[in-house]
């Protein structure tokens, strides 16, 4: 049998759903049924998303966003261990502590790397084409094991502490997902077609340093817009890379694209269109600033944007 | 004469754009953006439902590395693991949290470029880990931590795993980005070796480098400032008792 991604949706599935039902169960619950509501719906789309007519998830997704909109999605008050507790489990465990936490990275690398040579009878093991993902989930059950273990604690207890932590996330942890269904909803409406056809109508590029100048500030530009370079770089390139760079001025088609999506890449430090990488982090370290990790890599994208136009300009042209 | 584009659609941009300037709840904009967005495309109401449904049945993958390592993560800080960390850190005499953040772009970018980018990350590494540590160095040098400082230093905490990861994934040749890059030229009928894109993003890497880490080097200074700014505004130095039990449980 191969492990693969559906697996892993049934398993955030399930425990999202049990995240909802423990919701319901809270009378101390700020937002008692409209969060279980939300984390409900959010449950059934890993769960039978597949079998769902589309239109339904669509609607639910939109019911979704009006419960985060109107403030719905509460937080809980769990029982907390008292500080003393916590100090004799530091006490006693120590470095242990930090085995879990690490397990996880180790053994996704380890499946990530091993991949290939791990399956029976001509089955792989696990999905070759979500290798990273599954091997994470792997990891996960490995270290959610070792930390039991350890802290002679029940998996159910760490599924509430995974409820904790979603609670305190909010509707931060589904913005990704919204902001990747945008890219696709853009893609189907065609916006990447309109931005190069308004870009190579009414900039002038008759000047190299112009073209190179347009190319760089617009992929980091696209990617603020659609929080992903991946998405920029085929608009940008087949926009303005291919027909002026390497067309008109035959630039060194490798290096423009490296440091186009480079430059997309200072785009995703600016944007909070990119939340996994910008919004998640800053509800995980329970920051009131939603932008304060964007406002921590302004300057270094700046920086490094300027940086970029130069190196194009240089090393396309060598 | 081509078919002349629908520039319609760029009516969402200007949603998105509208959306967060004015600070309404990014899952609204979101929701609206797409909406407009394929309303101006000609779509019809139930095509619009559609093409959100799939959309986000299609990207149900990006959420599972926050969410799947958030029970083990959970389960260890009930059993102190933030604080042990802060300890830990706070009995290495040379570690500043300028300096640690430093070792750890170094390392975060190294090991992204040559494949290993599931060694850091925000849920598995920052929120357990590298914010206590950073946090652990900052007090054992400059004693209990402002609230605002302390929500700074996570923030470049975050910064840096992101700076390292983005700049360091890119110079890995077996990357899906190069991947995407190389097939796209090779449909424009330009051939262009993996290999060669991965080195060309080497310079760029190394000025990434050296511009974050310059400013690292300057993060011990500021937090200093910082903390005296705070001190003088809230009129006198803060009772270390109260904040060193806040900082314990935070």
């Amino acid at each position: 049998m191969t492990l693969s991604i559906t697996h892993l949706y049934y398993l955030v599935g399930g425990i999202l759903a049990v995240t909802a039902l423990m919701t319901a169960a809270d009378r101390q619950h700020t937002r008692r049924w409209s969060s279980s509501l939300f984390w409900g719906l959010y449950a059934l789309v890993f769960l039978v998303g597949e079998q769902l007519p589309v239109a339904w998830v669509g609607a639910g997704v939109v019911v979704m966003a009006l419960i985060a909109a109107a403030g719905g999605v509460g937080v809980g008050r769990p029982a907390q261990r008292s500080a003393a507790d916590t100090l004799a489990s530091v006490r006693r465990l120590g470095n242990k502590l930090f085995a879990p936490a690490l397990a996880i990275p180790l053994v996704t690398m380890l499946g990530t790397l091993s991949a290939k040579y791990l399956s029976i009878g001509g089955v792989p093991l696990l999905d070759p084409k979500n290798t990273t993902l599954v091997s994470l989930g792997l990891g996960c059950l490995v270290a959610l094991a070792l930390a039991c273990w350890l802290t002679h604690e029940t998996p159910v207890q760490g599924i509430r502490e995974s409820r904790r932590l979603t609670d305190a996330l909010g509707w931060a942890l589904v913005l990704p997902q919204m902001l990747g269904m945008l890219g696709l909803v853009f893609s189907d409406a065609g916006v990447g077609k309109a931005v190069a056809h308004v870009t190579t109508t009414y900039i002038n590029m008759d000047l190299r340093f112009i073209a190179v100048l347009v190319y760089v500030v617009g992929m980091a530009l696209f990617t603020i817009i659609m929080g992903n370079g991946f998405a920029a770089f085929p608009v940008m390139t087949g926009g303005v890379g291919v027909p002026v760079l390497v067309g008109m001025y035959h630039g060194n088609p490798a290096v423009m694209a490296a440091i186009g999506m480079l430059s997309g890449y200072c785009g995703t430090l600016l944007t909070p269109m990119a939340a996994n990488f910008n919004i998640v982090p800053a509800a995980l370290l329970e920051l009131p600033d939603k932008n304060a990790v964007i406002r921590a890599q302004v300057p270094t994208a700046l920086a490094l944007l300027v940086c970029n136009v130069f190196l194009l300009n240089f090393m396309m042209f060598l | 004469m081509p078919t002349p584009t629908n520039l319609w659609p760029l009516l969402g941009v200007a949603v998105i754009i509208a959306g967060f300037l004015l600070r309404f709840n990014p899952m609204l904009v979101v929701i609206v953006t797409a909406i407009v967005t394929a309303f101006a495309a000609g779509f019809a109401p139930d095509k619009i439902l559609a093409t959100i449904g799939t959309g986000f049945i299609k990207t149900r993958n990006l959420p599972l590395i926050i969410l799947l390592p958030l029970a083990v993560i959970g389960l260890l800080e009930r059993h102190g693991l933030r604080q042990h960390a802060q300890n830990w850190i706070g009995s290495i005499r040379s570690a500043t949290a300028g300096r640690l953040l430093v070792v750890y772009l170094a390392a975060r970018q190294l090991t992204a470029a040559i494949g290993l980018t599931s060694l850091g990350g925000h849920p598995q590494m920052v929120r357990p880990l590298l914010a206590p540590m950073a946090e652990g160095a900052a007090e054992a040098r400059h004693g209990p931590l402002p609230e605002r400082v302390r929500h700074k230093l996570r923030a470049y905490c975050a910064a840096t795993d992101n700076v390292g990861l983005f700049f360091g994934e890119d110079i890995f040749v077996a990357f899906g980005a190069i991947v995407l890059m190389t097939t796209f030229l090779r449909e424009a009928g330009i051939e262009v070796e993996p290999m060669r894109v991965a080195l060309w993003g080497i310079p760029t890497a190394v000025c990434a480098f050296l511009i974050h880490a310059w400013r690292l080097q300057r993060l011990d200074r500021m937090l200093e400032r910082d903390i005296a700014l705070e001190a003088a505004s809230s009129g006198a130095p803060a009772a270390p008792a109260e904040q060193q039990a806040q900082g314990a449980q935070a």
